[in-house]
């Protein structure tokens, strides 16, 4: 289709100047000094009001204590996989020897069958809550764009769905949260489960807040395509498929994708909140931990949760918006 | 006698809110084949209705088209319409906004490298050959109506249906799409309905001018055949008595149709909002030419 695409020199000289303008020294002061110097004021009033703060577990932590804690969580990570290593090795070493003694081949077999049971460090538990938030937000795009499209182009399904849309979408996921338990409890029952029922719960609680702003931003952009190019596909008997994939789709991208980061950041929040709730593994989980703990550490540990926390979202929400920018076809809009 | 396109006592009602609004009454209207016909008529008054009818995004309540003797009451790419507003798909390169239609419209009939060459032959007619990669949000004004005119030609439409082209353009580019649409036209021939304001226009490109009556209710008004030679020459014309009798023949039609408009005035409530001219409100470079009609 595309004989002619930019040439090679094109792209890099733009690439160039958009370097050099980056380069620029009000750009750079912009960019980096002004956020630098906020961050350092933030830290100074966070310090300062910190020690003015007096709790029973002692003074709420000061960024000098979250980053300390910081450090103490992250070695207590490393020393928990430096036992993981040494017991997978004195496991190995019993199999040999029950190999070499010729034991029962079952006895063997439940020997390989072992794993390393050890405390979820907080990284573990940064990354439970990742692998949910995303499979949750997966599976909930997986059905939410279509269902968008579906009820975008059509005003008779739109008028149907409308209504159980809008009175589910105010629900607090939270509420859903004891439904799902009981649900994924009595239904998902098997000898060997892929998924621990707990990481179900929260994926499914988190899929259930992601479905509306996706669907209804979907419907918005879809129903919103320009008439003008609904009656071009019109004169030219494009198929429904053709029309999809070249006029509606993309003009709906806009609309879709402030749903899908929408969704995003709202299910992220959202999976703490069930996390803490629900006693499931994850960061809500070491928050509420720490919180039980109560020791003179805690406060600063769940600072450092916090940190995570919003740093996370803020990460997630930037690839969401680095995946628009490449998927857009409007390279100019301003994103932000 | 059989005509090439017949708009055979069109009338169309749309139901408003406040009841039923008739805004075509028999409209009557038979194109040769290669006729370039033009519409003018105060703003309202249905120019487009009669175009999207024609087109079939629109279906008449009473009456029918009949292109080659049979009637059409579906969209099709026989009868390729340009908007006014270009509607080129922003997502798509000014080649594959060609493409596209080209595509559609051969995919049996032409291989890949046909409907490539087609494409290009097609984008040179409209000079714009140079911008082949190019977004429209790129191009100016005036080329993403070229563009959107080489993709109803790449249809090889039966009948060109166009709704004020050039509405949005300023004065001089204007002048430039008329230019490049006469040279055109000599070359394909094509029957082509266009719908205008501009009055210069109408005489330079029609070999007929059909005015419309003022709305609702609307009908075919006048009629007025263009007895002028091609190629027509803008600069001799100016000079040109036959052409400034046609031209004031025009004005004069709208003038007292105006006139019956300010009569209607007192019982019209949406009048203000009629009376606007529609082509104002663009974000191009715009220099409001001379216009009567609005
Ligand atoms: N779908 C519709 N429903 C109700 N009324 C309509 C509809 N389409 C057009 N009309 C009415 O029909 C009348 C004629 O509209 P139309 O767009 O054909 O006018 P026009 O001559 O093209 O005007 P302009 O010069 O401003 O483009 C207008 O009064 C308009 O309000
Ligand atoms: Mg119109």
């Amino acid at each position: 289709m595309n004989q002619l695409t930019t040439p090679a020199p094109t792209f890099f000289s733009e690439r160039l100047s958009q370097l050099a303008s980056a380069l620029n020294p009000q750009k750079l002061l912009k960019m980096t000094i002004i956020p630098f110097v906020a961050i350092l004021m933030f830290l100074l009033l966070w310090s300062a009001g910190a020690s003015q703060v007096q709790t029973s577990l002692g003074v709420f932590p000061g960024p000098a204590k979250v980053w300390q804690q910081t450090q103490s969580l992250w070695q207590e990570h490393q020393a928990e996989r430096v036992k993981e290593v040494a017991f997978y090795e004195r496991l190995q070493k019993r199999i040999d020897k029950a190999v070499a003694a010729g034991k029962p081949e079952q006895k063997i077999e439940r020997l390989r069958n072992r794993q390393y049971t050890g405390k979820e460090t907080f990284i573990d538990q940064v990354l439970t809550s990742l692998i949910t938030v995303a499979t949750g937000f997966l599976l909930a795009s997986l059905f939410a764009i279509p269902l968008g499209i579906i009820i975008g182009m059509n005003h008779t399904i739109y008028s149907a769905f409308n209504p159980i849309i809008q009175l589910l979408k105010p629900v607090s996921p939270l509420a859903w949260l004891p439904l799902v338990t009981m649900v994924v409890s009595a239904v998902y029952v098997s000898a060997d489960p892929m998924f621990s029922k707990s990481f179900l719960t929260s994926a499914i609680t988190v899929t259930l807040c992601c479905l509306w702003p996706t669907i209804i931003n979907t419907a918005v952009g879809v129903a919103g395509v320009d008439k003008d190019l609904l009656n071009v596909s019109r004169v030219l008997r494009l198929g429904w498929f053709t029309k999809t994939v070249k006029i509606v789709l993309p003009s709906s991208i806009p609309m879709m994708f402030t749903g899908l980061r929408l969704s995003l950041s709202i299910g992220w929040m959202v999976l703490i909140a069930a996390e803490m709730l629900a006693q499931n593994p994850g960061l809500g989980k070491f928050v509420w931990d720490e919180f039980q703990n109560g020791s003179s550490n805690s406060l600063a540990r769940i600072m450092v949760a916090v940190i995570a926390i919003g740093f996370i979202g803020f990460l997630l929400d930037r690839g969401m918006l680095s995946l628009q920018k490449i998927v857009s076809w409007d390279k100019n809009a301003i994103l932000r | 006698m059989n005509k090439y396109l017949e708009i055979d006592h069109v009338s169309i009602t749309f139901p408003t809110d406040n009841g039923p609004l008739n805004v075509l009454d028999g409209v009557n209207l038979k194109l040769d084949q290669g006729e370039f016909v033009t519409l003018i008529g105060h703003s309202g008054c249905g120019k487009s209705t009669v175009l999207n009818i024609v087109a079939g995004l629109l279906q008449a309540s009473e009456g029918g088209v009949v292109l080659e003797a049979k009637e059409v009451n579906e969209p099709g790419p026989d009868r390729a319409v340009v908007f006014q507003h270009h509607s080129l798909m922003p997502w798509l390169s000014v080649y594959d906004n060609v493409r596209l239609a080209v595509d559609q419209v051969f995919k049996k009939t032409k291989s890949k490298q046909e409907r490539h060459q087609w494409t290009l032959h097609n984008l040179e007619l409209v000079h714009m050959e140079h911008a082949l990669e190019r977004k429209p949000d790129e191009i100016s004004g005036g080329m993403k109506q070229r563009v959107g005119i080489a993709r109803a030609l790449a249809m090889e439409p039966k009948v060109l249906l166009m709704d004020e082209p050039f509405g949005a353009l300023d004065s001089l580019t204007r002048t430039h799409m008329q230019d490049s649409l006469m040279e055109i036209q000599a070359r394909l021939k094509n029957t082509v309905i266009m719908i205008t304001h501009d009055v210069d226009e109408a005489v330079l490109l029609s070999d007929r001018i059909i005015m419309m009556t003022n709305g609702p209710s609307a009908k075919v008004g006048e009629i007025l055949d263009i007895d002028l030679p091609r190629p027509r020459d803008r600069l001799a014309l100016a000079e040109n008595p036959t052409y400034n009798h046609y031209r004031a023949e025009v004005v004069r039609f709208l003038h007292e149709r105006h006139l019956q408009k300010g009569l209607d005035q007192n019982d019209s409530s949406n009048e203000k909002e009629q009376a606007m001219p529609r082509d104002i409100s663009d974000n191009e470079p715009h220099e409001p030419p001379v216009r009567l009609a609005s």
